[in-house]
């Protein structure tokens, strides 16, 4: 008898179709079952990962990253595709298992979607099935002929991926003309057979597929229909269980690696969640140095990555020729899994990364700026990964000699550039400005209520010693009652924690908690974002601190500062976001509030700004890094300040003025470009005595000038 | 192969603001932060890289006092097997022959294949490992930037003034003073040292190696120290105030003068 009946009622070479499909199914689901449960074993193998905090907060992740696909439009084409076909997927969803069901059991309706609902679920989705199928042939067309640049694979890095990627793609779109022939078919077959005809939706391809078969004769219709069934369920289990072997598993684990990530900016995971730092003398091996030395949570990194090489797109490192690609940095990591733990056969382990899948050089790159991170649409985790791999490094005693002075130092005099203790606070005694402003040390016959923490760069650097001058002046302007360490301040140990030499950072961290408590300041306030991000995030116990731009800037709201007019009418001004005041901290518009307040201080953005904001070069112990690098970061930024219109390069960081200075000699730029401090900008700026006439402007920047 | 490798500690000039004292006989050595001598760290180094490929054991020794423990630990921490500490009050004062003859008189206790000098120490004269060498009568390379094991003999590459090198055949046992740049010493953390704490360093002195009195301290000490100063610096640097292209030539010319360009 020839008619268009439910799949499970027919029947194909003379097996039944119930039991054919029934087959599939099985075979399908336990498939993936096996595959997946393979997928497992490294994250089960891997160190521990507390993630199962904070629920609610977890779920707003899952709701704004996952569901509202919240990165996704900071590239808009690429974006909005992936959006369309996300959405698509998810309204598809409960079309796929209704499909597959009706396999198995003739007539079967999705719980709800019976009668009205139904049929406008239907119409839904066969315009869902039509935009994926073209987003499909759009993505596949850009991959193919507009090839964007960081979809490209360099040699180094192995072969290009776009085969996968169109095959990908096209097996979607196969999935999406099978399911809306299925439609088309039924519906046609229904209307020539007189009985209750599907709608389908205007336009959509299972209702242009309709107009096209409508003609045929019953009997090619039911072969198309029951084809286009079968094409269906065979794609939609090959799909399933061929996923985990490329960029597509993150169709499965987007979900988890969302609701499992990083909750707190700023911070580094400790060397083991499961050791208290007092038992770290106990931990055979520090870091990351084998696979499965990985958390669970970056394993699942590793196979959520989609190969979007959007980190790489934003990576300073990368731009500038250094040998780092975040991107790789998964990829080679997911390879590796797939290659060491093989769905098929037993899991051969144990190599070391560094020599094997990862150069030293590598490593050492990245300035930990944290532009892969705030990039990363699937929330994947780069920093925490990349101090793992170093402390691994450090613990071999596998570090560039470049860095071993510098640590060293640190050890023995507690900064970096090996420098008496007792000239700490040398930069506070130049001639000039100790007529004018007076700096305590909290060294136990003083006491305030502030401390300025300076830093070791402040303090020793003779260009940045200028900062600390100016903070120190604002403060004082302020009629803050603050004072500092001195001798007994030691560097922050930023870099060196995140340079992978946890246990001098803890060195330092105690020492600085030891004196800061003993000074019995109640407040800190830094001019150094990397000492602000240590003395918030990696130090425990410690009065609460701030970033002297956020000082000023709630003095300027307050409107209890003021500042003369900028003079010269040609300066251009362009603020540079730093990545430890910024991406990290998210302290974006309290810089530019107080440059705004400078009354004639014409500002442009540049376009990499604030959580785009392209890093400078690394602070603390990245200046002593030697990298491998066709160009320094730095260059490009001073070259992005110029294509904005800008003169002046504003920053607030004595690291980002170290490289930016750098760069404008080396860009050739000198006279043309200049770099100044927050501090110093609003240091020249303070009206530092009321006037009592303030007939015009002119007078009052000369009163306070 | 049992290597030694003789070790010093010294005020690290990086780390340091070295002033003449009060008195103009020495350094003012308050507030001194010190390390192992630079050169020392890569003869460790050698010999670590050394017995990973062959085998053996790295023993370090260092002639001083307790405060020099703190550099056998850091070598400790970065793999050598055992540490040795020389110390006797009638050591004090030695000149560098009365140091070689101490050392002589340790070797003499152990037997060792190979012992290993940094080239020069920071503050010293460069002249402990020769002499430790004619004490023991056993041959002696010195400026050494390459060893290969080859049998019973060594081939070492030595540092030609001008830039060259020559590789020598040496026969074992023997003394070599290591040049910086033959390797890349690991780094020591903290952790490192930490994981040795408590490893015990022995100490010997002058019952336990048999040397003479006469012979070491500053008794016996034939070269003195008369006078320590800091020079008068010369004239600064010349700047160059052309434009870039001619800046570029004089420096060209100026480098060219003095043989650097060939």
């Amino acid at each position: 008898m020839v008619g268009i009946y439910s799949p499970s009622l027919s029947s194909e070479w003379l097996v039944p179709g119930r039991n054919l499909f029934l087959t599939i199914h099985v075979l399908g689901i336990a498939c993936f079952a096996y595959i997946v449960a393979k997928r497992l074993v490294p994250l089960v193998r891997a160190e521990s990962d507390p993630r199962f905090d904070r629920p609610l907060t977890r779920l707003g992740k899952v709701f704004k990253f996952w569901l509202g696909q919240w990165k996704h439009p900071r590239y808009r084409f690429a974006g909005a595709l992936h959006i369309l076909i996300f959405t698509g997927f998810l309204l598809l969803a409960t079309r796929a298992f209704s499909v597959l069901i009706v396999g198995v059991s003739s007539g079967f309706v999705m719980p709800g979607l019976s009668g009205e609902s139904g049929r406008v679920y239907d119409l839904i989705t066969d315009y869902a099935a039509t935009i994926v199928f073209l987003c499909m042939v759009v993505a596949a067309f850009r991959r193919l002929v507009f090839k964007p640049a960081r979809y490209a694979v360099p040699a180094k890095y192995g072969k290009s991926r776009t085969g996968d990627a169109v095959f990908l793609l096209g097996l979607i779109a196969v999935l999406m003309v099978a399911d809306s022939l299925f439609a088309a078919s039924s519906a046609a077959g229904h209307a020539r057979q007189d009985q209750p005809v599907e709608a389908l939706a205007i336009l959509s391809l299972p209702w242009m597929l309709k107009i096209a078969i409508g003609s045929m004769p019953l009997a090619t219709l039911w072969v198309l229909n029951i084809t286009a069934y079968l094409v269906h369920e065979v794609t939609f289990y090959f799909l399933l269980c061929y996923r985990p072997f490329g960029i597509q598993f993150h169709v499965e684990t987007s979900l988890f690696s969302i609701y499992f990530s990083k909750l707190e900016r700023g911070t580094l995971k400790p060397v083991r969640w499961d050791v208290p730092d007092e038992h770290l003398d106990q931990v055979k091996s520090f870091g990351v140095k084998t696979f499965e030395d990985f958390t669970w949570k970056h394993i699942l990194d590793f196979y959520s990555c989609a190969d979007c090489g959007r980190c790489a797109d934003n990576c300073p490192a990368n731009a500038v020729g250094r040998p780092l690609a975040p991107r790789f940095l998964t990829i080679k990591a997911r390879d590796y899994g797939f290659h060491h733990y093989p769905v098929l056969g037993k899991a051969n382990n144990g190599k070391p990364l560094i020599g094997g899948i990862y150069s030293e050089d590598e490593i050492w790159s990245c300035t930990t700026c944290g532009a892969c991170e705030e990039e990363c649409p699937l929330l994947v985790e780069y920093i925490d990964k990349i101090v793992d791999l170093r402390r691994g490094m450090i613990d071999d005693g596998n570090v560039p000699q470049s860095l071993q002075k510098p640590l060293k130092a640190l050890e023995n005099r507690g900064n970096p550039y090996g420098k008496m203790e007792k000239k700490k606070a040398d930069w506070a005694k130049a001639e000039e400005f100790r007529q004018t402003s007076k700096v305590k040390t909290l060294d136990g016959n003083n006491s305030a209520g502030t401390l300025y923490f300076v830093d070791s760069i402040t303090s020793y650097d003779d260009r940045m010693q200028s900062i600390g001058r100016s903070t120190s002046r604002i403060l004082g302007h302020l009629g803050e009652d603050f004072g500092i360490l001195g001798a007994a301040e030691k560097d922050s140990g930023h870099e060196v924690r995140r340079f992978g030499e946890e246990m001098l950072f803890m060195a330092l961290r105690d020492h600085n908690t030891n004196a800061i408590k003993a000074s019995g300041v109640k407040r800190i306030v830094t001019s150094d974002p990397h000492a602000y991000n240590a003395l918030k995030h990696d130090y425990k116990d410690v009065p609460p601190v701030e970033h002297i731009s956020q000082v000023i800037a709630r003095k300027v709201r307050a409107g209890s500062i003021q500042f003369s007019r900028v003079e010269n009418e040609d300066k251009v001004y362009a603020y540079h976001d730093p990545c430890y005041l910024g991406r990290h901290n998210q302290i974006y518009d309290e810089p530019r509030a107080v440059l705004d307040a400078i009354p004639g201080l014409k500002r442009v953005e540049m376009k990499r700004s604030r959580d785009r904001s392209f890093c400078c070069g690394g602070g603390g112990l990245m200046l002593f890094y030697e990298p491998k690098e066709e160009q320094r970061m730095g260059v490009l930024r001073v070259r992005m300040a110029a294509e904005a219109g800008a003169n002046v390069i504003v920053t607030a960081c004595p690291f980002c003025m170290v490289n930016i200075e750098d760069a404008i000699k080396v860009a050739g730029l000198e006279g043309k470009m200049s770099a100044i401090d927050l501090t110093e900008l609003v240091d020249q700026h303070l009206i530092r005595e009321v006037c009592t006439e303030k007939t015009d402007e002119l007078e009052t920047a000369t009163c306070g000038g | 192969m049992e290597i030694l490798v003789c070790v010093r500690r010294v005020p690290d000039t990086s780390e340091n603001e070295i002033e003449v004292n009060a008195a103009g006989n020495d350094i003012e050595r308050n507030e001194l932060v010190y390390s192992v001598n630079e050169a020392d760290n890569y003869a460790v180094e050698e010999a670590l890289q050394i017995r990973d490929r062959v085998g053996g054991n790295v023993t370090v020794v260092t002639v001083g006092g307790e405060d020099d423990e703190e550099v056998l630990r850091r070598e400790l921490a970065m793999g050598a097997n055992q540490a040795v500490l020389v110390s006797d009050e009638d050591f004090n004062g030695s000149d560098g022959r009365g140091i070689a003859t101490i050392l002589k008189d340790f070797v003499k206790k152990g037997r060792y294949d190979l012992i290993l000098t940094g080239v020069q120490a920071d503050d010293g004269a460069a002249q402990v490992g020769g002499m430790l060498a004619a004490m023991l009568d056993y041959p002696f390379a010195s400026l050494v930037n390459s060893i290969t094991v080859d049998g019973g003999k060594l081939k070492v590459g030595r540092e030609i003034e001008g830039g060259n090198r020559e590789i020598n055949e040496i026969d074992l046992p023997c003394v070599l003073s290591i040049q910086t740049g033959i390797n890349e010493p690991r780094y020591v953390g903290m952790r490192g040292i930490r994981q040795v704490a408590s490893v015990p360093i022995p100490t010997l002195g002058v019952s336990n190696l048999g040397v003479e009195k006469d012979s070491v301290g500053e008794a016996a000490a034939k070269v003195r120290r008369v006078d320590y100063f800091v020079p008068a610096l010369s004239k600064g640097a010349d700047m160059l105030h052309g434009s870039r292209e001619e800046n570029a030539h004089t420096v060209f010319e100026l480098v060219a003068a003095r043989g650097g360009l060939k």
